[in-house]
């Protein structure tokens, strides 16, 4: 799941300074179960900054609230399409996906984040999410015994574990497991020790900005201007 | 090409004998070239570190080139933690070119530890990969597959940890740098003898040199912060313990004496091929330590 924290409030003031209607949109996935951008932190960032215009003086005048099924889909923004007629800009507390989804879907309105998308996390416990994934397009979990050596070794190694770790922790931080540990000793678990034995060769990093699809695109190379 | 001075003495049955020194941060170089000098004929080679402790310093081949300058033989340790893999093959090429041959692969320690920790890690390849990208240098391409114009060949080394809380994974990357084509190890440091001693018989198998990591202690506090804070260091509680009974002032001589104690038992037992001295700042005592334990110079 995507997982985000609400920026200070002191940096949402700042980017929504020069508006007067403002918008605080909310996504009903991953940030409304992250707690950071749901319906119910729509209504309390909402709120703290009515509380804000109540006490100081500040350009903005009016804030509606709404949370969408999904920021990340265009099919999903076009019940706001008419509230976008009546504000200055959006104060999305969507991932990043959905803030650049708002800004594509509506060019002429300024879309701000009101939240640091962190990670790709899984449940430590309730409230507490480790990240886990980094979305490589690579995924070699079948290989590490579920446990992403490029995401959770701090060095991102991909052989085996580096000289640091020390009683299991990492040499990052002493809290946090050594992936290269996990995955040994699940590895041992599973009786698959020999997959660490493998040579895992050199990354394809992909540097260009990736784009996955369900449906198979047109294929363009035989088709004329005209 | 002709084998490096260090990798004839690799394939020869003397027990080797290595040092490193720590360039500076900043342009002042004359303490590191007063420690080549210092080190150059007692040693067979000299590791010049990279940004030790993810610390900015004076580059590692910088450092290699003064050796070269002063008569004597380099070892470029390289970490892929800032340099991705173009850099590190164009770093290797240069070092090629100007006769530095021998090549430390290492992972590196993580950004966190140094003195830039807003920078970012690279990390694009580990020390197993380092070193099959050199294999790739050797074989007249480069990691992307292009022909080179003129092939470089290395005597490549990596490191070993082997008194590891958890060795088998240790052991298990050990043998994939031995794949690799690592020619050399040189440990960690070693102060736990029956695990040396362990990992010595099982090294046995394998058809590479290793060199045994000596770290010369200066002072409990300084051992105690080692443990605690420098990744790969895990101090047995009675060296601590020992470095304390010295007296005031006198740490660096205690560490010294558990240095050249230490050398003696490697040597006697056979527990490596040789050793690798790391007197973290103070390298003015390593021929000290040499004398003592009876041991390296170039012609010994």
């Amino acid at each position: 799941m995507i997982v985000a924290e609400q920026k200070p409030l002191s940096e949402i003031k700042y980017l929504i300074s020069p508006y007067k209607q403002i918008l605080v949109l909310g996504c009903g996935t991953c940030m409304t179960v992250c707690g950071a951008g749901g319906e119910r932190e729509v209504s309390f960032l909402s709120q703290a900054l009515q509380l804000e215009q109540s006490m100081n003086s500040v350009s903005w005048q009016g804030f509606q609230e709404y949370t969408v099924k999904r920021q990340c889909s265009n099919e999903f923004l076009d019940v706001i399409s008419d509230i976008v007629t009546t504000i200055d800009c959006i104060l999305s507390v969507g991932c990043g996906a959905g803030v650049q989804t708002l800004a594509r879907r509506f060019p002429d309105m300024p879309v701000l984040p009101g939240v640091n998308t962190s990670l790709l996390g899984m449940e430590q416990q309730p409230g507490i999410w480790d990240e886990c994934c980094v979305a490589c397009g690579e995924c070699r979990l079948g290989d590490t015994a579920g446990i992403c050596a490029y995401t959770r070794c701090a060095k991102g190694i991909l052989n085996g574990p580096c000289a640091g770790n020390k009683n299991g922790k990492c040499e990052v931080n002493h809290d946090i497991d050594c992936a290269w540990v996990m995955i040994y000793k699940r590895l041992d678990r599973l009786g698959q020790l020999d997959k660490m034995r493998h040579y895992y060769s050199m990354r394809n990093f992909k540097v260009t900005p990736r784009q996955i699809g369900l449906i198979q695109k047109p294929d363009l190379a035989g088709e004329s201007d005209g | 090409m002709a084998k490096s001075a260090f990798e004839e003495k690799l394939h020869s049955d003397k027990f080797l004998v290595t040092s490193e020194i720590g360039p500076p941060k900043g342009v002042d170089v004359s303490e590191m070239i007063h420690h080549i000098e210092i080190l150059k004929d007692r040693v067979d080679a000299i590791n010049v570190t990279d940004h030790q402790s993810s610390m900015m310093h004076f580059p590692s081949l910088g450092g290699c080139l003064l050796i070269k300058e002063h008569g004597g033989e380099p070892v470029l340790q390289m970490t892929g933690r800032d340099r991705n893999r173009l850099a590190l093959q164009a770093d290797l090429l240069l070092a090629y070119s100007r006769g530095i041959v021998n090549v430390l692969c290492l992972t590196g320690d993580s950004i966190n530890s140094g003195d830039h920790k807003d920078a970012k890690p690279v990390f694009d390849l580990d020390s197993v990969q380092m070193l099959h990208m050199i294999r790739m240098l050797e074989s007249g391409k480069d990691a992307g597959g292009n022909q080179l114009k003129g092939t470089p060949c290395f005597c490549s080394g990596a490191s070993v940890h082997p008194e590891a809380d958890f060795l088998e994974p240790q052991l298990i990357k050990f043998e994939k740098k031995v794949a690799a084509g690592a020619q050399f190890f040189q440990t960690q440091g070693v102060f736990n003898v029956t695990k040396l001693r362990e990992f010595s018989e099982y090294a046995s198998q394998f058809n590479v040199k290793v060199l045994a990591g000596i770290i010369v202690l200066a002072s409990a506090r300084m051992a105690r912060y080692m443990n605690n804070n420098v990744p790969g260091i895990i101090l047995p509680e009675e060296i601590i313990d020992e470095m304390e009974t010295a007296e005031k002032g006198r740490g660096l001589t205690k560490g010294i004496e558990i240095a050249v104690r230490s050398i003696k038992l490697i040597k006697e037992e056979k527990l490596a091929h040789g050793i690798h001295i790391m007197a973290v700042g103070n390298e003015g005592v390593v021929p000290d330590i040499l004398d003592q334990a009876g041991s390296g110079g170039v012609n010994q």
